[in-house]
């Protein structure tokens, strides 16, 4: 198992146990953001679909890796705008 | 890593490392009502913070596929965002996972059709300039798994949610064995090949493995039923974090595995709340077929097996809120399904203008999705003053003079509360026929989700108002103005 490997398992635990802890009480109004919200950060595999296109690996990575960049675009730009579009709803009516 | 670290290499990693804080802090942001909309933008500011940083990491640039890619992406994304209606926000959440399900299994398979020809030297700086591990093979093979059941999965929830695929259970004979064999064949099969080929593992099993995890998908959420989607949705939002985790390990990069650790982690704990309020466990949701069949020793739930059921027409609902002192609101899926929400909200408003205490009561499985009462009724400018959580307003019925219940069932069931051998038996509901009188808006009296009779309906203090929620509104709102 190379170091890096290694390091990546830590982060990958202390990352579980801090998200865990980051959002333990949500009030109910926000389950629906919150989700549509991680949702978007999870398209994160965008850095992984770019450096695949851009890798300059077989033209299949390339073709593969740019389907992912679409999907994983998708995901980000849809979903932080969504996100966005329910929270100002929650934002405006304040009185 | 060995040899002198370039200023590019190091300027991308701290990028990283910044996008990495500025998605914890978002993402704790989104928790509160007040900071959410912050955190939101937060987390997207991280989100371009860290794809610059990955094309000062990658340097050197070949532009057409990659931003054909991200123009393509951002085009559907943004038209969908702008163009959903609140009502179908579970469908569009369902999309995007599955979305980003896809995203990151493609990332695995790419990075396996990279690493597949030898001697290609690795461009990017962020997979490492070592050879690829088996740990990289077996992150490679996971990241398909999770991402493809993630991908099919959120298909048949969308299916289901739309209304294109049946949205009760749909039981397959001897489904455990053949999901056990599915799970089992592909995990199995990924972990042999990594540590017998040392590295990488051949074509045939991957692809193999990938449709195996396609149908598993299928599996897993066709046989859980519509009122269960909150759950099922919840849990497919930690996967698609997860898959992003593993593809993280997968091409070596950090920013991958924490923030998709984060997403995995927010999904698990939504997933939880949701069963919480079901008084079921996630075994149960996945595996129970709940409400495919009448229980044993429940009832159908048909109409016929109501007895002394009242109803009343619009003028007599109007009639009788004329001299309300409170009222509270329980809306549920029904609601969504006829759009309802303004109306309730102009009946609500009108009732406030006449003095009368409004209040909504939201049960956190109400509607298809965690949340999703909150979303509608905020689209319709309810003030968030007047939502009430369960365990904060159901000691109120008692004190209130009437409750118009609009398209939910389940949750209203006093049997959850009453009867022993209901299959609804201890999950929390809104105790509604405490108040002194209760309205339900409603089709029929067909069974909710969980296809049992519910007693309310024929409770003596219980009106039905029979008819499409949009409707029934529209009619009481008019002769209340009139009265």
């Amino acid at each position: 198992m190379t170091g890096e490997v290694l390091v990546g398992f830590y982060t990958f635990i202390l990352a579980c146990v801090a998200g865990y802890q980051l959002i333990t009480k949500v009030p109910p109004t926000l389950h629906t953001p919150l989700m549509s919200g991680a949702n978007a950060i999870s398209g994160i595999t965008i850095l992984g679909a770019l450096a695949m296109t851009n890798g300059h690996g077989t033209i299949a990575a390339t073709i593969v890796g740019c389907l992912a960049v679409i999907f994983a675009m998708v995901n980000v730009a849809g979903g932080f705008m969504v996100t966005e579009r329910m929270l100002k709803m929650f934002g405006s009516k304040k009185k | 890593m060995t040899g002198p670290v370039s200023p590019q290499v190091l300027a991308a990693n701290a990028g990283y490392l910044a996008s990495v804080l500025m998605f914890m802090f978002g993402i704790m942001r989104m928790g509160k009502v007040k900071t959410a909309r912050s955190g939101n933008q937060l987390a997207a500011g991280a989100m371009l913070l860290a794809m610059v940083s990955q094309f000062v990491e990658m340097g050197r640039i070949e532009p057409w596929f990659i931003v054909a890619g991200i123009v393509i992406g951002s085009v559907v994304g943004v038209v969908a965002a702008i163009k959903v209606e609140m009502t179908e926000m579970p469908e569009m959440v369902a999309l995007f996972n599955g979305s980003g399900g896809l995203a990151s299994a493609l990332v695995a398979l790419a990075a396996y059709a990279f690493h597949h020809i030898p001697m290609q030297p690795l461009m990017s700086a962020s997979m490492g300039e070592a050879a690829p591990s088996a740990v990289n093979g077996l992150a490679v093979m996971l990241s398909i798994v999770i991402g493809c059941v993630t991908f099919t999965g959120s298909l048949i929830a969308f299916g289901k949610l739309s209304g294109k695929v049946s949205g009760s259970p749909v039981l397959l004979p001897g489904r455990h064995v053949i999901n056990a064999a599915l799970l089992i064949m592909s995990l199995g099969g990924s972990v042999m090949v990594v540590f017998t080929t040392g590295g990488m593992p051949g074509m045939g099993i991957v692809i193999a493995v990938t449709v195996m995890a396609l149908i598993l998908g299928v599996m897993l959420v066709i046989p859980i039923g519509g009122g269960d989607m909150p759950v099922v949705i919840s849990l497919l939002n930690s996967y698609s974090g997860l898959a992003a985790a593993m593809a993280g390990f997968a091409i070596n990069s950090q920013v991958l595995i924490v923030s998709g650790s984060l997403v995995g982690a927010a999904g698990l704990i939504l997933t939880q709340i949701m069963c919480k309020a079901m008084n079921r466990s996630l075994t149960n949701v996945l595996f129970g077929g709940f409400g495919a069949e009448p229980e044993a020793g429940g009832k159908g739930g048909g109409a016929d097996e109501y007895t002394n059921v009242k109803s009343a027409e619009a003028e007599e609902v109007a009639m009788i809120l004329e001299d309300v002192q409170s009222l509270i609101f329980v809306p549920g899926y029904g609601m969504a399904v006829s759009q309802a929400q303004h109306l309730v909200r102009e009946l609500g408003d009108m009732m406030a203008a006449r003095g009368c205490q409004v209040r909504y009561a939201i049960h956190p499985v109400a509607g298809r999705m965690p949340g999703h009462m909150n979303v509608l009724l905020a689209e319709a400018s309810v003030p968030y003053e007047q939502l009430f959580e369960l365990d904060q307003i159901n000691n109120e019925f008692k004190a209130t003079d009437a409750v118009i219940v609009i398209g939910a069932n389940d949750v209203v069931n006093p049997d959850a509360v009453n009867k022993k051998d209901s299959p609804l038996y201890g999950m929390p509901v809104l105790n509604v026929w405490e108040a002194r009188t209760c309205f339900v808006i409603k089709r029929s009296l067909s069974p909710g989700f969980a296809m049992v009779k519910n007693p309310l309906f024929e409770a003596d203090n219980n009106y039905m108002v029979f008819g499409d929620g949009r409707k029934a509104l529209e009619e009481i709102i008019k002769c209340l103005k009139e009265a």
